[in-house]
Parts: C-alpha cells; structure tokens; sequence
C-alpha cells in the first residue's frame, strides 16, 4: 500500500502551491493599482496561468497513474470534496481567463511574439460573464486553500496522523509516514 | 464526545488551534492587503473610472472617456523604414488591417461634438498574429503627467449633484495646484478649431520603446500627421454648428475617397524626458516615417467593429514596449475596468444604436 506521494508529486504539489499562490496574489492586486507594476504583474499573470493549467494536467495524469495515499475514515468525504474543488478550479481558472481574453478580443500574450489562439468567440455578454466568474471563482479558490491549508496544520500539529508527512518534500526515513489508519 | 475526539487529536487542542488561527488568519490579511481592502485611500483603477463616469450624460454601456466617437476600417502600408528601429511585424514593409476609432475627449456619449477640445484616434493594427493598440490626441502634450493628477482632474470636472454642474471653481484650483498643465491649457486656449477628424494630427503623448533586431531599446513617441489640409473656424462658427458634426464630415469626406495620415515615430535623445507626458521633445529629433495610415470606411460605433475593442496603450507586438511613463500603466488598469463595466453593461447599448 502507498503511505506517501511519490518524489514528483510532492513536488509538483509544492511548486504548484507557490506559483497558485503567487498568482492569486498577482491577480488581486493588479487589479486593485495603477501603478507601473501593473504592466509587470499583468506580463506574468498570463505565462503563469498557462503554466498552472499545464503542471495541473500533469499532475492529475500522475495521480491516476500512481494514485494517492488512503485518509483517514473519519474525514474522507470532506478532503475529497476539497480536493475535487481544488483541482476543478485549478484547471477552470487558466482556461477562463484564457477563453474571457478570448470573448473580450484581447491578444493572449505569453513572452515575445507568442501569443495563444482565441478559444472563444470575441462577444460582450459572454466576456462579461466570464470576466465575473474569474474574480469569484479566485475568491473561491483562495478560500479553499485557506480550508486545505487549515486542515493540512491541524493534521500536522493535532492528530499526528501522517497525512501532513505524506506530502512533506523531504521526509527523514525516521518521521512517521503514511496515515495511521481507523 | 469531546471536540478533540471529535477532530481525532492525539494531543491537547489549544496550541495548535492557535498556530491555526494565526496562519490561515495572517494568510487572509496578506491577502486583503494585496486587495487594497485595508487602504480606503489608495488610487485604483476603480476609482478613476468611478470619477471619469461622473462628468454629466449617462455612459452607461460606453467607454468612461472619449465616451463619443465612431468606428473606422482601413490599412497600415508600412514603408520599411520603422522595420530598422522595432522588430514589431506591423513596421515591416507591407500593409496590414487596421479597426481605428475616432471620438472626442468627454465623459458623456451625448456631448456635442464642439465640447470635445481634445479629439482622438484610436488604431489597432493585426501582423503576423500580433496586435499593436494605441490611443493618440490631437494635442502635443498630455494635460498631466501622473495618474494622482489624472484623477485630480476627473475629480474637478465631476457634475455637482446639488448644482447639476461642475464647480466652476474645482478645474481653476485644479490647474492652480498642478502647472504642469500649462502646456496643454495654452493649447487648448489657442489652438485653432476645425470641423474634422480628418485633419487633426494625432499623437501618442506617451513614450514608449522600440526594440530593434539587435535588441536595443530606442525611447520614442509616434504620431499621426494628416494629409488633409485644415479649415479653421471662428468661435462664432463653432456655436452654430449642429451636435454630430465631426461624424457627419467624416462620413461625407469618406464617401469621396480614403483618408491619409502619414505615422511618423519621433526618436529621444539621451536626457529627453520619456515619464513625463506634459512635455514635448525638442523640435529637431530625428523623425522616422513608419508608413501611412489609410482609413476607407467609418461605421457608427453601435454596431461598428470598434465597440468591442480595448485601445490599451499596453497591448503592443514584440519589438515595442512601454516606458517608464506612469501612465502608461495607469492607463492599461483603468481603460480595462471601463471596458469591464460597458461590456457588462452591452444590453443598455444595443448594436442597432436605438438608445441613442
């Protein structure tokens, strides 16, 4: 039985965790400011959007070939509705922002002269709605990991169960591993 | 039960819990600080759009500013010439298609047209996959040079809701406190006033950067110089001429034939300021021709392809890049909130125009 993540998944976990973050963090304050760093923040929110919709892609490849360690039973259905919903808006929030630039007839431009294709048609009410959705939705997501986050201390610190040493990057062979189960 | 057998913890709760608390809790207030959720008083793009739609007539569904214009279709024929300054596919020998928008600089898409000092173009040109947007006024210098001023500005020409119009004393204090707008008030003052689009000389205001192939940067500023001769008119003409008169003459002149601006990019010397927007280069900088801007076809902006375009100074191809103007950036956050909101608002501006 797998006790913990495998070397990659723990690292696409952390390395995804920082760039997510990072890009909340750009996403809410580009839109709150006039200053020069728009122009910065805005150049690197898209890269990195696609980025995450690519190491998020892979990641969920990985998981269903390698598969993940058993929970606990007590809380199984709660960690994985948190983790459907993370992975959900994980994939969702690059692809609306790529389908609203889309709608709204902006050019999607990644570094130099590379730019990605409109997957949508450029429409008013359609931009519209999908500009509205990646603001709530990216409310929703940093919630959710504020939860994950949240959940992911209590196990660490609390029940010392081996959830929070399943997913730690470098784990001494003598740290407790894998989820003591029942 | 207890919480604790509740939650599984093997050990005392308390502790934890408070490192909990304290984590998720900074992680929040990083983040509603980012927001700007804790600085009431910081100067978002919001904002500016919230005080540009205050300056009288209803611009719900429109642009917040330069609110009055209309559509136009045409090419770019570069010559060649820009192809040694910018690597940017558009300045390489060839034509390409272009939607432009002309509009005058008001807040309310009912305005009559001699209310607009400030005209504008707008052009968005398509090469090789990418996109070069810009918005150009027909003065030679910007009225301020920082987005604080800028909103200083909408601020001063707000419509007073007791008095049904602006503070009459609000723009005179205005300039008052910011004589960096000298220049563009002696402009407005004196320069003659025409009936066209079609004769104005458009320019960038803002500096930018040009790239070339060997990827050094050459600071410029470009402009639109028309090929059609002006006729000035009187104060006395200006009065009596109806509300839509720049539409109507562009309509009428396009009916005949193409329109021609000459696009020239005028190039800095070291020391030339390229963050201050108020001031204009010396006269004898190096010009470069980049070609010529033929606009065919002027559509209204209801159902006209422009409507649905962002002219933000920051979408440019590979081989242009912004300068360290401030308002460059201010300009890209805030022209996005205002096409947020009227594309948000699309139904209250139907295509076939009837709201008008």
């Amino acid at each position: 039985m797998i006790t913990r993540f495998s070397v990659l998944q723990r690292w696409l976990h952390w390395l995804m965790a920082v760039m997510v973050i990072a890009m909340l963090f750009i996403g809410i304050g580009m839109v709150s400011t006039v200053q020069p760093r728009f122009g910065t923040l805005v150049a690197v929110h898209r890269p990195l959007g696609i980025a995450i919709l690519l190491l998020a892609m892979v990641r969920l490849a990985v998981r269903w070939r390698r598969g993940t360690p058993p929970l606990p039973a007590w809380q199984t259905f709660g960690a994985k509705a948190s983790h459907v919903l993370l992975y959900a808006l994980l994939l969702a929030m690059p692809l609306i922002g790529w389908s609203m630039l889309s709608a709204g007839g902006y050019p999607i431009v990644l570094w130099g002269p590379l730019r990605l294709p409109a997957i949508m048609p450029h429409d008013d009410s359609l931009y519209a709605v999908l500009r509205g959705a990646h603001t709530v939705l990216a409310l929703l997501l940093f919630a959710t990991i504020l939860l994950h986050l949240a959940a992911a201390l209590f196990h660490a610190l609390a029940r010392r169960d081996g959830v929070f040493a399943s997913m730690v990057p470098f784990a001494s062979r003598n740290t407790p591993v894998g989820p003591k189960l029942g | 039960m207890s919480l604790k057998r509740i939650l599984g913890a093997s050990r005392p709760l308390g502790g934890p819990l408070a490192i909990i608390v304290l984590v998720v809790g900074a992680s929040a207030a990083a983040f509603a600080y980012t927001a700007g959720w804790f600085s009431p008083a910081r100067l978002t793009p919001e904002r500016i759009v919230d005080a540009l739609s205050r300056r009288g007539g209803a611009p719900i569904g429109h642009r917040r500013n330069h609110s009055k214009g209309i559509c136009f279709t045409g090419t770019f024929v570069a010559g060649g010439e820009g192809a040694h300054w910018s690597t940017a596919p558009m300045l390489a020998q060839g034509s390409y298609p272009v939607i432009g928008r002309f509009a005058i600089a008001v807040g309310n898409p009912l305005a009559p047209d001699a209310a607009g000092r400030v005209r504008s173009m707008a052009i968005r040109i398509v090469a090789g996959g990418q996109e070069w947007r810009s918005g150009m006024n027909n003065s030679p210098v910007f009225v301020v040079a920082t987005p604080q001023a800028f909103y200083e500005q909408a601020l001063a020409s707000d419509i007073d809701p007791a008095a049904g119009k602006p503070d009459p004393t609000a723009l005179k204090r205005f300039r008052a406190a910011h004589p960096e707008t000298a220049g563009f008030f002696r402009w407005a003052a004196n320069a003659p006033w025409t009936t066209s689009y079609a004769d104005q000389r458009y320019n960038s205001l803002n500096a930018f950067r040009f790239i070339d192939a060997s990827g050094v940067a050459h600071p410029a500023r470009w402009s639109m110089i028309p090929q059609t001769a002006a006729q000035t008119i009187t104060p006395e003409q200006r009065k009596a001429l109806g509300p839509n008169f720049l539409a109507a003459d562009l309509k009428r002149r396009l009916a005949k034939g193409p329109l021609r601006w000459r696009m020239v990019a005028t190039l800095a010397q070291p020391g030339d300021p390229t963050n201050d927007a108020t001031r204009a280069w010396p006269a004898d900088r190096p010009v470069v021709t980049l070609g010529t801007l033929v606009v065919k076809r002027a559509e209204d902006e209801a159902s006209g392809p422009c409507r649905d375009y962002n002219y933000d100074p920051l979408i440019l191809p590979s081989g242009i890049s912004g300068s360290d103007d401030p308002l460059l950036a201010a300009r890209s956050a805030t022209y996005a909130v205002s096409f947020d909101r009227r594309m948000a608002e699309a139904r209250q501006y139907p295509r076939d125009g009837r709201s008008q």
